[in-house]
């Protein structure tokens, strides 16, 4: 689904992703690891189109999608979320998602004058549409709810959500588990698997927590210093010592440590 | 009856003209929140943006003139609106597409931004003076008055006289009529919420299905169209004169600082805060309070705290104050 060919992105001096070769292939859910620093969400933010990449290559479904701007790889069906979930704050949870979806009748100043009944009929479809998502991620009773005053948790669901609003091909996931409380992350976890057995979608997604990545993630991609380590099963991941050294250090190699 | 006296002659001198500047404020005030809320810069140049609608409108009302259509007792002026919209929209798309553009492309620095907004404000200013000079230009025809001073004494047999401009009366009514759309728009329709949905998260909005460019556009022709219903207003209820419009700068930032940046509600309330202090301080207050006072407690003085030539320092000072009470704004607007 997504190919990274020899993908460069340097800030000054400081290598950021420092040739970066990875492929997550169609209908899994690639786990993206490594320690802080090692270039992960640079990654994904080259590969989202919201930094231009130094040098290297992005490939969506065989095609070279290298540099396009944020909402041209949307209408491709490429999304992504943050590591700090952002919503439209003074819209409520089902205005946040009804406002997804590009290239709607009332995005042109003439159709929303002269194409009122076009618009509501198409306003409707979306608001079930929102109300469906709502449903699936159990937070159907925020729908009316400011999204900038619920939880941290509840904003990363509707960050989910959010790709559900569109027929997404690939969602890249930035820590979408960080600061999430455990009954909240396996909501998440749940919806993830779900959307990705019945939906048929791929995640691609960083996280740091080793329990969640082993329960959805096949295989693991680790990163370290902009660069990619080892891909694998987390248990391959676990028994990699250049991973192990990657993450602690050289010294602690011969001691037993669990990742 | 003194109370009645002292209540008419608050209303003729205060109440009434500081709802029709504080209108004309609140529209300008929208303009400039518009921009800073969505495109994320202070735009100097939107005091001349009004002037060159304004100028467009007033062109447009010579010719109505001389081609004899008019509006009877309202001005013709009303009618060449949409041709100081059209105007304005055109030199504003222009700038957009050859200055403003260049520099998102960049994602230059807002700072950066400001500085070019005062440059597209002197070449603003330069237009309308080359164009149509730099001179008082009257354009208002029509019923001067809705109600003259002399009718109202006759009508009710105070002593004080009010005076109801017609140009007062359609600055409210349109200032009503205009936000009102305004809201509906901002509020109801997809458009709309686009561009409330790039003001409140750029990042997420540039990863939705949101066109920034189109929004973009939509945000200068609604500012184009406001700075010109706010130009031809203010316009209609003194004179058009470029330079006062580039002056009219300052007490329109502070309204919209005042209310919040970014908070189209607190644009308004700004405007009102700022038209009702600028001219109820340099008001004299002897003739009102000489109704209201006592004989034994009545003013020797005229009361006026300040005088006119002080005016746009009032604004200032509001803005300082409330500054070091709500650093935000009255209406929580973006953090400056």
């Amino acid at each position: 689904m997504i190919e990274v060919k020899n993908l460069h992105r340097h800030f000054g001096g400081f290598r950021a992703v420092d040739g970066a070769n990875l492929t997550v292939e169609t209908g899994t859910i690639t786990g993206l690891v490594g320690p802080n620093g090692a270039g992960k969400t640079t990654l994904f933010n080259v590969v989202a189109g919201v930094l231009k990449p130094t040098s290297g290559q992005v490939f969506m479904a065989g095609e070279d999608v290298t540099g396009l701007p944020p909402h041209a790889l949307f209408h491709k069906g490429l999304l992504r979320t943050f590591q700090i979930a952002h919503e439209f704050a003074s819209m409520s949870c089902r205005e946040n998602l009804m406002m997804v979806p590009g290239g709607q009748t009332g995005e042109t100043l003439w159709n929303t004058w002269f194409g009122r009944k076009r618009i509501a009929d198409e306003e409707r479809a979306l608001r079930a549409k929102a109300d469906e998502v709502l449903e699936f991620l159990t937070i159907e009773h925020l729908a009316d709810h400011k999204a900038g005053q619920v939880s941290g948790g509840q904003k990363k669901l509707l960050e989910l959500g959010r790709t559900m609003m569109v027929d997404a091909q690939i969602v890249f996931l930035d820590e979408v588990g960080a600061g999430v409380n455990r009954t909240l992350l396996n909501t998440i976890g749940d919806a993830i698997i779900r959307l990705n057995t019945e939906r048929g979608y791929t995640f691609c997604m960083i996280e740091h927590d080793m329990d969640f990545i082993g329960r959805l993630c096949d295989p693991v991609i680790v990163m370290a210093e902009g660069k990619v380590l080892s891909k694998g099963t987390i248990d391959e991941i676990k028994a990699d010592e250049r991973v192990v050294e990657a993450y602690l250090g050289t010294g602690l190699k011969n001691k037993d440590v669990a990742l | 009856m003194d109370l009645l006296n002292g209540f008419v002659a608050l209303a003729n001198f205060v109440l009434i003209p500081a709802i029709a500047y504080g209108s004309q404020l609140a529209l300008g005030a929208l303009g400039v929140t518009l921009i800073y809320g969505i495109l994320r810069f202070s735009n100097f140049a939107h005091g001349d943006t009004m002037a060159v609608g304004t100028m467009f409108a007033v062109l447009t009302t010579w010719g109505l003139q001389a081609m004899g259509v008019g509006l009877g007792p309202f001005p013709t002026a009303l009618l060449a609106i949409p041709f100081g919209i059209l105007g304005a929209t055109g030199i504003v798309l222009l700038t957009d597409r050859y200055v403003y553009r260049f520099y998102r492309a960049q994602k230059a620095k807002p700072v950066i931004l400001v500085i070019v907004s005062m440059g597209v404000m002197f070449i603003y200013n330069g237009f309308t003076r080359i164009i149509i000079g730099p001179d008082d230009q009257r354009f208002a025809d029509g019923e001067r008055f809705v109600i003259s001073a002399r009718d109202f004494k006759e009508m009710t047999g105070l002593a004080e006289g009010l005076s109801l401009r017609t140009s007062q009366v359609i600055t409210v009514i349109t200032a009503i009529v205009v936000v009102a759309i305004l809201f509906w728009f901002l509020n109801k329709t997809r458009t709309g919420k686009s561009m409330r949905a790039f003001s409140d998260n750029e990042d997420l909005a540039l990863l939705s299905g949101i066109n920034p460019e189109r929004v973009v556009l939509v945000t200068w022709l609604i500012v184009a169209s406001l700075a010109t219903v706010a130009g031809v207003l203010y316009g209609l209820d003194k004179s058009f004169k470029p330079f006062t419009y580039f002056q009219l700068l300052l007490p329109i930032f502070a309204a919209a600082i005042v209310g919040g940046m970014g908070n189209p509600l607190g644009a308004i309330a700004g405007g009102f805060v700022i038209a009702f202090s600028e001219v109820g301080i340099t008001y004299a207050w002897k003739k009102v309070l000489g109704y209201l006072m006592p004989p034994a407690l009545q003013p020797d003085g005229l009361m006026q705290m300040l005088s006119t030539e002080y005016k746009f320092a009032i604004s200032f000072v509001i803005l300082v104050i409330v500054l070091l009470f709500r650093p935000t704004g009255l209406f929580r607007g973006k953090s400056l």
